[in-house]
């Protein structure tokens, strides 16, 4: 039986928990805005009910997650990392095809993206592996990280092909060096080659890119060259966004979703449906939300008790700040149209349960950061 | 804190203020911009054709009505879906036709592809039935311009054709009008156009992305455009139509005491009906390559030499001008008269003997009018022909051809040399270098009966004409109407097999030569027969119409012409009689 101890839970983080609960209730009140047929037509599937469900679910993987020991996670990094990348590789030749990409394996009952529960896998793994390297990193082991936790999962991802999570992924394996620290001649050099390569193999890159990534990156530069084509989704999302002005237009008033002018309005492009519906009052209170969020993970990362649990906040937090960014940056028309979703807020059964155990994790990070002896 | 913590911190900030930047751009700044644009995603505003109004005839008989026609369309959504080859079998259109359609898509990507017009009840009833395998279907009912006498007033009503990019630029009033409304690209339909048109509907309509309707915002319905009263007698314009079955050329047709038109006919003809929501690609290549030019509108831009019908302003000069008296024998007629080493031959080769006006006239002896034409000289015939009309346009519409009336100063100008008597005696009997419309010819005519009026003829009912008294002698145009009538009623007129028991006409017949006798002998094709052709009036005792034929190498005026306006006047008098015992 697990034995719970009191001061576990006067010091569960009720902050971290109480802000996402309400980013997700507000997901799903815009989910069901997103997607609300314009007539009674009732063909639709009723999003937000599932997302509804998946959030319940969420929660009890939540409550699983933080009931065990975080460090115990640790002996096993190796057996979690060597499923992941097999999962990856699974996905690739058995994968489901959905918009020209493998992302899905299908279980049957259910279909899930492997990418999704790769991604907790890599944060408990990377962490797991640089926690007792000493800092800063020596040459050797830097090069380790790379190749373990940055090329060979950037490769299999891209192959899918998500260049998006896979430069993600990429992204934290650099946060994580940097944050254990990297001598200065090493940083430099890396830097230089990844200047140095990106200039000189930008043809190759770019041949190597697929259609419609060549297509997004166009219509990012300029979204105006062809409006009904390439770049009809940012323009769409722009003007959702701006048509919302100060107060919004109201809860259920947005027309760009219902009507269909903004593709994937419950799941890539939702937060342009609350800014249209809620204005910039609305924005800013959404944002308080997230960033209260953000610096309340990241403080935990600050005051856990071990390199471990500082490694798997920062991961995390990492992780939930750049899908943000690069979600509602692209759906501003600052960043180039990549498939991320916005976490908590998109529709997305997987996702939604692979950040409800990211947060699990930062909390049970949290909880125990009083717990000075391994039990 | 340490220093990569507060870096960390700092980058969130930055995240943040980034992302707020670029908000109160959006929201705050340019929102009026994005709300606009955002409504016009969402609002469609389709302009709904207004009915046309109607044009009746004289006596209150539609000529065109506006009827209602179904047109097939496919919302461009479900293009996929669609079973090309059962739409293409009901719709008797080929495959090919049909996804060339499809991949042209109109103008918006959200608007219905248009793939049939006009349907018949039978591909309505098929279409209906077999639905469900023809997703995105949508049968519209639409209003068709119907023209009942088809080809007989084809040419005067003109027809109905899509907004050119010409007509948008030139006309004002065409600016907000969409490219697929119809107006009127020729004839009556495009004179009277901006009266016909009526008032364009407004329909304000919310649509998704995928250009469905989704409900009706505002409706403003369109207002009806005028109708129009026309000074045509729809049943002349039938007997016409009828009496130039198999002849190419033109009938027109007056009222010479009011400058009313009656009549205004062109042969052959099309079926405006066909051309309604445009032609069909192999009949207007048909009409566009025929070498008889169906599309021509004879009656007012056909250009031909009078011929001897020009010989009524010569003599009318000779009279007025007091150079002949009706009686007075002005030449011998030998069949001709040698003039240096030209000879100007009469067309009765064995001579007429001794001719004063009268025969000549009647017996259209040309030796008469060459030397009438000698002692009058080119300039007296130039004002009398330019006095009664011709070498203008009678201003009645403006795609007219005003034709030429030649002079000394013209010849000089254009043909670079001197002028010859040779010219004189041509211009005299109606050859040489004259042109003239039908409708010209026909407005002479009116002129001649009327006592002397020149009016500015008109076809809209209750129009107020310009008349103009050219101060002729009335016992002059009496003499000239004597000797008309004699052409076609007594034995010796050119015209005296058309006379008719029916109704009394005169006139003068004419027949122009189109290639010279020489070469005539050579080659027998039809289209170097003479033009024939003839101008008259009737009833001889109070005129009531005044009219003119031309029959497009048809042969000579008296033979041809002279029986096609008998059978026009005689057609047009039997079915007023029928209508008559109807009612």
């Amino acid at each position: 039986m697990l034995k719970i101890d009191r001061r576990l839970i006067s010091s569960f983080d009720w902050v971290t928990l109480g802000v996402v609960l309400f980013i997700c209730i507000i997901g799903i009140l815009t989910i069901y805005s997103a997607t609300r047929p314009p007539l009674d037509e009732g063909e639709q599937p009723p999003f937000y009910v599932k997302q509804l469900i998946w959030l319940i679910i969420a929660i009890i993987a939540l409550c699983v997650f933080i009931t065990f020991d975080y460090i115990k996670l640790k002996d096993f990094w190796l057996i979690f990392y060597i499923t992941g990348i097999l999962l990856l590789i699974i996905v690739l030749f058995t994968g489901k095809t959905a918009m020209g990409a493998k992302r899905w394996i299908n279980l049957g009952f259910f279909s899930f993206q492997p990418s999704e529960i790769f991604k907790i896998i890599f944060i408990i793994s990377i962490s797991a592996f640089l926690e007792d390297k000493q800092s800063p990193l020596s040459i050797k082991d830097t090069l380790k990280t790379l190749l373990i936790f940055g090329i060979i999962p950037f490769l299999l991802i891209v192959k899918q092909p998500d260049l998006g999570t896979a430069i993600l992924i990429l992204t934290i394996t650099f946060i994580m060096i940097i944050y254990k620290g990297l001598r200065t001649r090493l940083m430099i050099l890396i830097l230089a080659i990844l200047i140095i390569s990106v200039f000189f193999l930008w043809e190759i890159l770019w041949e190597g890119l697929k259609e419609y990534q060549k297509n997004r990156l166009i219509a990012f530069i300029d979204p105006n060259i062809d409006p009904k084509g390439i770049g009809y989704n940012i323009m769409q999302s722009v003007i959702t966004v701006g048509s919302g002005g100060l107060f919004g237009k109201g809860f259920l008033e947005g027309t760009q979703g219902p009507l269909k002018f903004l593709p994937e309005r419950h799941t890539d492009f939702i937060f342009p449906i609350f800014a249209e519906e809620w204005g910039f009052i609305g924005c800013l209170i959404l944002l308080s939300l997230y960033f209260t969020f953000f610096i309340r993970c990241f403080q935990t990362s600050i005051i856990a008790k071990n390199n471990f649990g500082k490694l798997l906040a920062l991961g995390f937090t990492s992780i939930f700040i750049l899908y943000f960014f690069i979600n509602i940056g692209m759906t501003l028309g600052i960043m180039p149209v990549v498939g991320i979703p916005l976490p908590f807020m998109s529709y997305g059964g997987t996702t939604l349960l692979a950040n409800f155990i990211g947060i699990a994790l930062v909390i049970n990070v949290r909880m125990r950061r009083f717990e000075l002896f391994y039990p | 804190m340490k220093i990569k913590n507060r870096i960390f911190i700092g980058i969130i900030f930055l995240i943040f203020i980034i992302i707020l930047l670029r908000l109160w751009q959006l929201q705050i700044l340019n929102t009026e911009k994005y709300k606009k644009l955002a409504e016009q995603n969402r609002i469609r505003i389709i302009k709904i054709p207004a009915p046309r109004g109607i044009i009746y005839d004289r006596n209150g008989i539609p000529l065109v009505e506006n009827i209602p026609s179904f047109a097939a369309l496919i919302s461009p959504e479900y293009i996929d879906k669609v079973d090309v080859n059962l739409l293409a079998k009901i719709l008797n259109i080929s495959t090919e036709d049909l996804q060339k359609k499809f991949k042209k898509k109109s103008e918006s990507i959200y608007m219905p592809i248009r793939i049939k017009e006009d349907l018949t009840f039978k591909e309505i009833a098929m279409l209906e039935a077999r639905r469900s395998e023809i997703p995105g279907l949508i049968i519209e009912t639409e209003i068709k311009r119907y023209y009942p006498f088809g080809p007989a007033t084809a040419h005067l009503l003109g027809y109905l054709g899509k907004i050119t990019e010409q007509q948008i630029k030139n006309n004002p009033q065409y600016q907000n009008l969409p490219s697929y409304f119809l107006v009127g690209q020729t004839g009556l339909e495009k004179i009277f156009d901006d009266k016909l048109i009526g008032i364009p509907g407004e329909k304000i309509i919310e649509v998704d992305a995928l250009g469905r309707e989704l409900r009706l915002i505002k409706e403003a319905p369109p207002v009806k455009g005028e109708d129009i009263y026309l000074t045509i007698d729809a049943l002349l314009q039938e007997a016409a139509y009828k009496a130039f079955e198999g002849h190419a050329g033109a009938f027109v047709a007056l009222k010479p005491d009011t400058g009313e038109i009656l009549s205004l006919l062109s042969s052959p003809s099309f079926d405006p009906n066909i051309f309604v929501e445009g032609v069909s690609g192999t009949y207007w290549n048909e009409l566009i390559n025929n070498s008889q030019n169906p599309l021509l509108n004879r009656a007012i831009q056909g250009l031909y030499a009078p011929g001897s019908t020009f010989k009524i302003i010569t003599a009318i000069a000779g009279l007025e001008e007091g150079v002949v008296t009706p009686d007075r024998i002005l030449a011998n007629c030998t069949g001709g008269i040698s003039f240096g080493t030209w000879t100007f031959g009469c067309w009765k080769k064995e001579g007429h003997g001794p001719v004063n006006l009268i025969r000549a006239l009647i017996e259209s002896c040309d030796v008469y009018f060459y030397e009438l034409g000698r002692i009058l000289g080119i300039g007296k015939i130039y004002k009398y022909a330019t006095l009664l009309g011709l070498g203008n346009s009678t201003g009645f519409s403006s795609e007219e051809k005003s034709g030429l009336v030649p002079d000394e100063e013209w010849k000089k100008k254009i043909k670079k040399t001197s002028w010859f008597l040779g010219d004189t005696f041509n211009t005299a009997i109606g050859q040489g270098f004259l042109k003239v419309t039908p409708l010209q010819m026909a407005n002479v005519m009116a002129t001649m009966v009327n006592g002397g009026t020149k009016i500015t003829l008109y076809i809209i009912r209750g129009t107020e004409p310009y008349k103009e008294n050219l101060n002729l002698n009335p016992k002059n145009l009496e003499i000239i109407k004597d000797a008309l009538s004699g052409v076609v009623n007594e034995p010796n007129g050119t015209a005296s097999s058309a006379r008719s028991y029916m109704i009394k006409f005169g006139g003068k017949t004419g027949t122009v030569q189109v290639v010279s006798k020489k070469l005539k002998e050579k080659v027998s094709y039809k289209n170097i027969e003479h033009h024939a052709w003839f101008i008259g009036f009737a009833p001889v005792e109070k005129p009531e119409i005044a009219f003119s034929v031309i029959v497009e190498h048809g042969g000579s005026g008296g033979a041809v012409a002279a029986p096609v306006a008998k059978n026009i006047l005689e057609g047009y008098i039997l079915k007023k009689r029928q209508l008559n015992v109807k009612n």
